[in-house]
């Protein structure tokens, strides 16, 4: 197999959400749980046929056999790579070479968290960096945004019309947990957090569990009026810890991009609908520009054109994202959700009308790894 | 092939050897002898070439401020406080914290000087705004 026949040779059959929001008193595995049962079910499975796992969260240091003993799986392939929120998108390029290679027939990818009723322990601190009291994540995005604000000029107003945005399409799915209007206004009046990034420039902390089941191709049809196919995907990461990021204004994003492109023989201008991982507003104008969707420093403009809101040319995060819809610590498997969403074209309010392709891009760490995947429905293959 | 470490010669511990340093008053970092790269920060290994050929050396300690933030805290808690990432003049670059001046008006290409201060929990390297 060579990477020229990944694309289209997959397809994602199910999807499953659960808790997003306040999910008191259940475990991140129980919201886990609920989240397979709904992605089995849509696929047409029964639990038992799942037979390749692929899985992490910030809970269990042995995260497929947690979650593996949880559902009663024991899969043929269980894979628990862990890079941060990028980890689920990540998942799906290992989900389809395990798939392609016949180690496994049905690959579950699923995350659950309840990161905001019951939080789990920091991650690990980094002995040379610790010791100054950066309170991140926060202080590790506000340098990479004071960064480019300095060398491109983006300004705060055009960082909050990111959040602005994201409202706009949160006010339009009744799953997402912010649905109150915003102003630009009111997200340059919210407590400054870590300069120049305020309250309303971070993401939410909610519960939530998300879940994606994929197959290959030529069994997809049997579980799915309309599967959606994998048509490229890649990861890229730069460093763990920000003073080591080689540019702080250049993301990993603008190599897993074109990797991700010229699997999927697209360019950005041929992609419908974006899920851009938004843990704070800076993220999007990054992943925008890395990914080629406008030049570097021209995203603030582009954001602020009112591009990428409801009704805009560049539809950007239209579950509400992080921002607004939901964010448990680990938001990756939500922009596949949200893409399979579109491009089966059952997104209700929020939907672009005659979406066939979608990007969902993942970061993890402090900007340090990105995976970009891109999707199409079978009239793209 | 032996797989233990040399606990005779100068070169312990990466980790504790910068903090020796710092406590006898000395900036040091490691540079690397085969391709001649100032490393942090502190490794076993050169991460640019791979080279464990390292040695300890004093660092210029000027720099400039490649980016900064401040990071809101409660006056009862001690009140607002700089953190910044600074370029050393050899190319390198780490988190730390800028003083002599308020923690606002920290500004990107500022030029400052490396200082030794004790907390708590260690020793660390602050860096002065120089006038």
């Amino acid at each position: 197999m060579t990477v020229g026949t990944i694309r289209g040779s997959t397809a994602v059959i199910g999807t499953g959400l659960a808790g997003l929001g306040d999910a008191s008193g259940f475990t991140h595995l129980d919201l886990l749980g609920l989240a397979v049962h709904r992605a089995v079910t849509d696929a047409g499975l029964a639990l038992s046929q799942i037979d390749g796992l692929f899985t992490a969260n910030m809970v269990n240091i042995l995260p497929t056999l947690a979650v593996g003993e949880y559902l009663g799986l024991s899969p043929k392939v269980a894979v628990g790579t862990n890079t941060g929120g990028n980890s689920f998108v990540d998942h799906v390029l290992w989900a389809s070479l395990a798939l392609n290679a016949g180690l496994c027939d049905y690959a579950l990818i699923c995350y659950g968290s309840t990161q905001r009723s019951r939080p789990g322990p920091p991650p690990d601190a980094f002995p040379y960096e610790v010791r100054y009291k950066p309170r991140e994540p926060i202080s590790s995005y506000a340098l990479a945004c004071a960064r480019h604000m300095h060398d491109f000029g983006t300004t705060r107003e055009q960082l909050a019309a990111v959040a602005v945005s994201a409202r706009q399409w949160a006010q339009l799915n009744p799953d997402a947990f912010a649905r109150a209007p915003l102003t630009v206004d009111e997200v340059l009046a919210s407590r400054m957090i870590s300069d120049p990034l305020s309250l309303l420039d971070c993401c939410l902390v909610t519960d939530g569990a998300g879940a994606v089941i994929l197959t290959r191709a030529d069994r997809a049809p049997d579980h799915h009026a309309k599967p959606i196919h994998l048509l490229g995907c890649a990861t890229a990461q730069t460093h763990r810890q920000i003073s080591q990021m080689p540019d702080l204004t250049v993301t990993a994003a603008a190599q897993s991009g074109p990797r991700a492109f010229e699997m999927a023989g697209l360019r950005p201008s041929d992609v419908d609908v974006l899920q851009l991982y938004d843990a704070f507003t800076i993220n999007v104008l990054l992943f925008l520009e890395d990914l080629g969707f406008c030049r570097k420093g021209e995203a603030g403009a582009l954001v602020e054109s009112g591009a990428i809101a409801p009704g805009g040319r560049l539809p950007v995060n239209t579950n509400g994202g992080g921002l607004s819809c939901v964010h448990p610590g680990m938001y990756g498997i939500f922009t596949i959700i949200e893409a399979v969403e579109q491009l089966r074209g059952t997104a209700g309010e929020r939907q672009v009308p005659g979406a066939r392709t979608a990007l969902a891009h993942g970061n993890g760490g402090l900007l340090s790894v990105q995976t970009t995947a891109i999707f199409g429905t079978p009239e793209t293959l | 092939m032996l797989g233990m470490i040399d606990q005779s010669g100068a070169d312990g511990a990466p980790g504790a050897t910068y903090d020796t340093w710092l406590l006898a008053g000395e900036f040091r970092l490691q540079w690397c002898t085969s391709c001649a790269k100032q490393i942090f920060y502190p490794r076993t290994l050169c991460p640019h070439c791979g080279s464990v050929e390292l040695e300890w050396r004093p660092s210029s300690g000027t720099g400039r401020v490649y980016s900064t933030t401040v990071v809101r805290q409660r006056p009862d808690r001690g009140g607002d406080y700089n953190v910044a990432i600074v370029e050393l003049d050899e190319g390198t670059r780490m988190i730390s914290q800028v003083i002599g001046v308020p923690p606002a008006e920290v500004r990107i290409g500022m030029p400052v000087s490396a200082e030794i201060a004790t907390r708590e929990d260690g020793p660390l390297v602050l860096f002065r705004a120089v006038a």
